[in-house]
């Protein structure tokens, strides 16, 4: 079939920059054309992968997402704007994508990956590009990717750092590289460390690492020059250093190494400790029974675990006692009465009043469900939410 | 003297130093010195059992000491030992992910 027959006059005009690179050319941008690209997360990576890749020419892009847009996600998620708000991730990524480039096929996998399901998602894709945001599912997309053979190009984020690798490729001599569980055996227990919602992320992070993402994707999929496997890649925006270590296939791998203990995909959150923390439920209030508190006069004592930049923004009245300084706290904490704890969204919460409890004794703490940020949607909208 | 780098969700137990600088020996011997020094490192970097935590990859120069010989991996005066530890941000809140993660 000739070039003519794959492509149409306004797709060579097009990709005109990439032909006419030396050791690119036509041949790598067929290769794009009939490259099949599942992206994992439309989110801050997820933007500029999609974004990139579209343009640059790959013929299939699939997106696994299934949230929606949020106006806190625009500081970042550059493939939204801001009538995208309240619609689907993936439909709002498609609409943006097919009018960046009408050439290629979107999929939509407007779905939570998981264990049931992510082999069929994969299935059919060439490569896959990883840009979640937590353990379990990390996890689950390397092991995915090791069972059916793909390879998987990682990157990561968390305020001022960024992270990059490939892993599983197969390279032109029939080496295959290590991955994840070769550079991260297990993952950290929950709780130590913490996540974007309470750690932040400098809004064009992302957008460095995922375009680093997208390009090895490209190598990957055309074969130019040399990808990042073996290799994992870290940048510091804040000193702005970049380094690259050499990583190595582990033989007790339990998925690629010389005696397999897994097989197939397991439970991922069992396996990053999730459900054994979920066992222990602590006592709740929902914003709705804190506000009849507050209206009742109930005696109640309220506090905040957040950051002071954090109160600063909003606050509904609670003590300012940061969860880093709970423990030195415990003679303002009240044992006579109700204490409601709060933070952002009720993870920072939990972690306080599971180590007051653990240090103290305390059995009259409750965690406000769903943090300062229920509390604005449900019973005060007219306060700031950051 | 040897330099190692902390990265930056540790450099809050570091008064934000990103560069220290420690005594030449073993990179078990120098996390022993940050830990002294910044006692609230200690248990994001070791275990119960004074191990390095396996999600906590220490790397001296380009090489991971899982590859030279861990934590015996000689630290000289020219020495850059970096501390990786996992991270899994990319796209929104974990914390409400976690919430609404179905396996």
């Amino acid at each position: 079939m000739s070039v003519e027959n794959i492509f149409t006059k306004e797709e060579l005009a097009r990709y005109n920059r990439h032909i006419i690179i030396p050791g690119f050319g036509m041949e790598a941008q067929l290769k794009l054309k009939a490259a099949k690209v599942l992206v994992i997360g439309s989110g801050g990576l997820g933007s500029p992968v999609l974004l990139y890749l579209a343009a640059a020419g790959v013929g299939t892009l699939g997106i696994v997402d299934f949230d929606v847009v949020d106006d806190s996600n625009l500081q970042r998620q550059v493939i939204f704007g801001v009538d995208s708000i309240g619609k689907p991730k993936v439909e709002a990524a498609k609409q943006r994508l097919e009018a960046l480039n009408p050439h290629l096929k979107v999929i939509l996998h407007s779905t939570h990956i998981n264990s049931d399901n992510a082999l069929d998602i994969i299935r059919d894709y060439d490569v896959v590009a990883d840009g979640t945001d937590n353990f379990p599912t990390r996890y689950l997309v390397n092991d995915a990717c090791l069972l059916l053979d793909k390879p998987n190009v990682y990157a990561s984020i968390f305020q001022f750092d960024g992270q990059v690798s490939v892993f599983n490729y197969v390279d032109a001599n029939g080496n295959r590289g290590p991955n994840y569980r070769d550079l991260y055996p297990t993952p950290p227990p929950p709780g130590l460390v913490p996540s974007c919602a309470e750690g932040g992320v400098l809004g064009v992070l992302p957008g460095i690492i995922g375009c680093m993402q997208a390009s090895e994707v490209i190598k990957v999929i055309t074969g130019v020059g040399e990808t990042l496997s073996g290799r994992f890649f870290t940048f510091d925006a804040l000193q702005f250093e970049t380094r690259t270590f050499r990583i190595k296939k582990r033989d007790d791998n339990p998925v690629s190494g010389k005696n397999p203990t897994i097989t197939e995909l397991i439970d991922y959150e069992q396996f990053c400790g999730m459900r054994a923390v979920e066992e222990k439920p602590l006592k709740e209030v929902t914003v709705r029974e804190l506000y009849d508190m507050q209206v009742k006069g109930e005696p109640y004592q309220l506090i905040d675990v957040r950051e002071p930049h954090e109160y600063q923004i909003v606050n509904i009245g609670g003590e300012l006692m940061p969860l880093s300084t709970i423990s030195g706290h415990a003679d303002d904490i009240a044992h006579d009465r109700k204490v409601v704890v709060h933070c952002k969204v009720g993870g920072r919460s939990a972690k306080a009043i599971r180590e007051l409890e653990e240090k103290y004794g305390y059995n009259n703490l409750y965690n406000l469900k769903g943090g300062i940020l229920a509390y604005i949607e449900e019973v005060d909208p007219q306060l700031t939410k950051y | 003297m040897a330099t190692i780098i902390i990265p930056t969700p540790l450099r809050k137990f570091t008064n934000n130093t990103a560069r220290l600088q420690i005594r030449e020996g073993t990179v078990g011997e120098s996390i022993k010195e940050l830990t002294t020094n910044f006692p609230d490192l200690k248990k994001h970097l070791l275990d119960e059992t004074g191990g390095i935590r396996s999600f906590v990859n220490v790397f001296v120069g380009d090489e991971d000491i899982r590859d030279l010989q861990q934590e015996h991996t000689e630290v000289r005066a020219d020495t850059v030992v970096s501390i990786i530890p996992a991270i899994a941000g990319g796209v929104r809140d974990q914390a409400i992910v976690l919430n609404n993660i179905k396996f």
